[in-house]
């Protein structure tokens, strides 16, 4: 039983090596994109996208984990960041700690009822509460029902960041994803993320190591619902609303879509998966409904014939080829 | 006027009939998720979408056909089963041997290919139906108003799932049914066409859907979307339900539309999620679901 530990050492060490580059050569190519003629509010809005996709997938790809519902939680710490925001005049970090928070205390009640029950359940479980928070949302009032919390303000980060500046504001956005980014490979690579792939990979095995399984599952719930928080409070920051589009099934099963395109279980797949979509539906957007019926399409494709996702694609393809 | 808990009888009862066509709905739908959960292990996401495609199809011949109400009756479940029959065999009956998961992303996938080319060539407002004469009108019970149409989809739901449960509960197709649920491997050896079997199962399901859309056809407009929300609240049915049992999928669903009608009249802020929090209070109390057991 030597040989597998040495196999295994070899390539991750490779694997670390290989996100070292990756990750320097996405955040250089992020931080200068805005110079070679790519739109900073796209890229905001695909980087808020790709942190969601992120957390998602520490939860789907890491844990095993399909919620259909994390809509409720970029949805909940949009509302909360907004309208800590605008009403009670919370400067920029503090909103987004705000909604931030607001999502996390959602993920403990939601994780702790979902994880429960097992695999198909789950998703259906996480589906049906997050149907319930979009209902709550269209008729509490602070919410403003279908015109949503409009002109939020983004006020000074610290007090001395003006985020008016769309380039600023640009850059604390890149600096927030790539925190978290950090965070999530981290977090994955952690003794904690081993337990929780090996729960993935067998929960009664892992239950009989002395594993208290249900712990590992509803940490990283709550820890992959705090930080698809963050990216709604980011998001709400930035595009100065928040809405109902983002607590709507629409919304969960597109970041299904981002985690499965870019490829479940890779560090950088839901970043590529998020950016690909995003610019689809900007691409798509006068086309109307044609974006639902593509959506669909790369679903049934993706899970026909693509299901390692782009990236996956691309390192099984790495490998094979030394 | 006579009141009972300060509510006048005519609401309430009103309600109470409108929960019973509701919960007619959701034990239609959440039997066929059950009965293809059961022998194919996939939550069928595109229920919703079928279900939709019942109604549209009942639409079409009547309006370009000339073909009535219960011709469509028939009609629509098999066309409709005819293409949930073509969508196991290309696409579902590659992700057997996979994680069950992937079935409920086809399945979604499928879902919002169907809505998205319904709406781009429909719109998203609804298309009227006609009731048949023979349903149209009422009955005058004294205590309330009962339009016939609706006394029919309560009688004939019932008639359709009660059918489904002698079938897969008394007969012998059951059996094998039942048997393909717990062992398909072993009742293959025993020179049943389970693949064949999993394919007709799906099939059914699927048409049972088709038959519940065109019952829904005339009392709500025939619209692309009228699956989509639906389909969720019908997932948090089965939930509660467990997915077990027939007759648990059928009692929860009338019981659970009841349960709503009455929501709306004693707390109408509530009926939209009523469903949703006694999923949340059954998977305190009773995790497997009232009817269900752990698998």
């Amino acid at each position: 039983m030597t040989m597998p530990v040495s196999i295994a050492a070899l390539p991750s060490r490779v694997a670390a090596n290989g996100f070292a580059l990756g990750s320097a050569a996405m955040v250089l190519l992020l931080a200068v994109a805005p110079f070679i003629g790519v739109y900073p509010v796209f890229l905001m809005k695909a980087l808020c996208f790709a942190l969601f996709a992120c957390a998602f997938n520490l939860l789907l790809g890491f844990g095993g984990l399909l919620s259909f519902g994390h809509a409720m939680f970029l949805g909940t710490a949009g509302y909360l960041a907004a309208h800590a925001a605008k009403v009670w005049g919370f400067p920029p970090e503090l909103a987004i700690l705000t909604g931030t928070a607001a999502s996390a205390a959602l993920g403990v009640v939601v994780g702790g009822l979902a994880i429960r029950r097992q695999g198909i359940y789950f998703a259906m479980i996480t589906l049906a509460i997050a149907q319930m928070v979009y209902f709550f949302y269209l008729q509490t009032p602070f919410t403003h029902g279908e015109d949503g919390i409009q002109s939020v303000p983004r006020g000074k980060l610290l007090g001395v960041l003006d985020l008016t500046n769309t380039l600023t504001m640009y850059y604390v956005v890149l600096a927030i994803f790539f925190g978290a980014f950090l965070l999530i490979y981290r977090t994955v690579h952690s003794p904690f993320g081993q337990v929780l792939k090996a729960i993935r990979e067998n929960e009664p095995r892992a239950i009989s190591l002395g594993y208290n399984a249900d712990r590992y599952k509803l940490l990283a719930f709550v820890l992959s619902a705090a930080l698809s928080g963050l990216a709604g409070a980011t998001k709400a920051i930035v595009f100065q609303l928040a809405s109902l589009t983002d607590v709507y099934w629409t919304m969960s099963g597109e970041v299904v879509l981002m985690t499965l395109l870019g490829g479940m279980g890779t560090i950088f797949g839901p970043v590529v998966g998020a950016f690909v979509i995003i610019g689809l539906e900007n691409y798509l957007a006068g086309f109307g409904e044609w974006v639902t019926v593509i959506t669909g399409a790369i679903f049934v494709v993706c899970v026909l014939a693509f299901r390692r996702g782009i990236v996956g694609e691309l390192a099984a393809w790495w490998a094979k080829r030394k | 006027m006579t009141e009972i808990f300060g509510v006048p009888t005519q609401a309430l009862f009103g309600q109470l009939l409108i929960g019973l066509i509701n919960g007619a709905f959701y034990a239609m739908l959440s039997l066929g998720l059950a009965v293809i959960f059961g022998l194919l292990n996939i939550i069928n996401f595109t229920h919703g979408a079928l279900y939709m495609m019942g109604a549209f199809c009942a639409w079409f011949l009547l309006q370009y056909l000339g073909v009535g109400y219960w011709w469509a009756l028939l009609l629509a479940p098999l066309a409709i089963g005819a293409f949930g029959v073509i969508i196991e065999r290309t696409m579902l009956a590659r992700l057997y041997k996979l994680d069950h998961l992937y079935g409920l992303l086809l399945t979604f996938g499928l879902a919002l290919i169907i809505q998205g080319l319904f709406r781009n060539q429909f719109g998203s407002s609804g298309l009227p139906y006609q009731m048949p004469d023979v349903l149209s009108g009422g009955l005058n019970l004294g205590f309330m108003f009962l339009p016939k149409y609706r006394a029919w989809v309560i009688v004939a739901s019932l008639a359709i799932c009660l059918s489904t449960w002698y079938v897969i509960e008394r007969t012998k197709l059951g059996a094998y049914l039942r048997a393909g649920t717990e062992n398909p491997a072993l009742v293959q050896a025993f020179g049943i066409n389970v693949p064949r079997m999993i394919t007709l199962t799906y099939g059914f399901g699927v048409a049972l859907a088709a038959f519940a859309g065109v019952m829904a056809a005339p009392i709500y407009q025939v619209n692309p979307l009228m699956g989509a929300d639906l389909i969720i609240v019908v997932f948090a049915v089965v939930v509660i339900g467990g997915m077990g049992s027939i007759l648990g999928s059928i009692i929860t669903g009338f019981g659970l539309g009841v349960i709503e009608g009455l929501t709306k009249v004693f707390y109408p802020e509530a009926s939209n999620t009523v469903i949703f929090v006694i999923m949340v209070i059954v998977l305190i109390l009773r995790p497997a679901g009232l009817f269900g057991r752990e698998r």
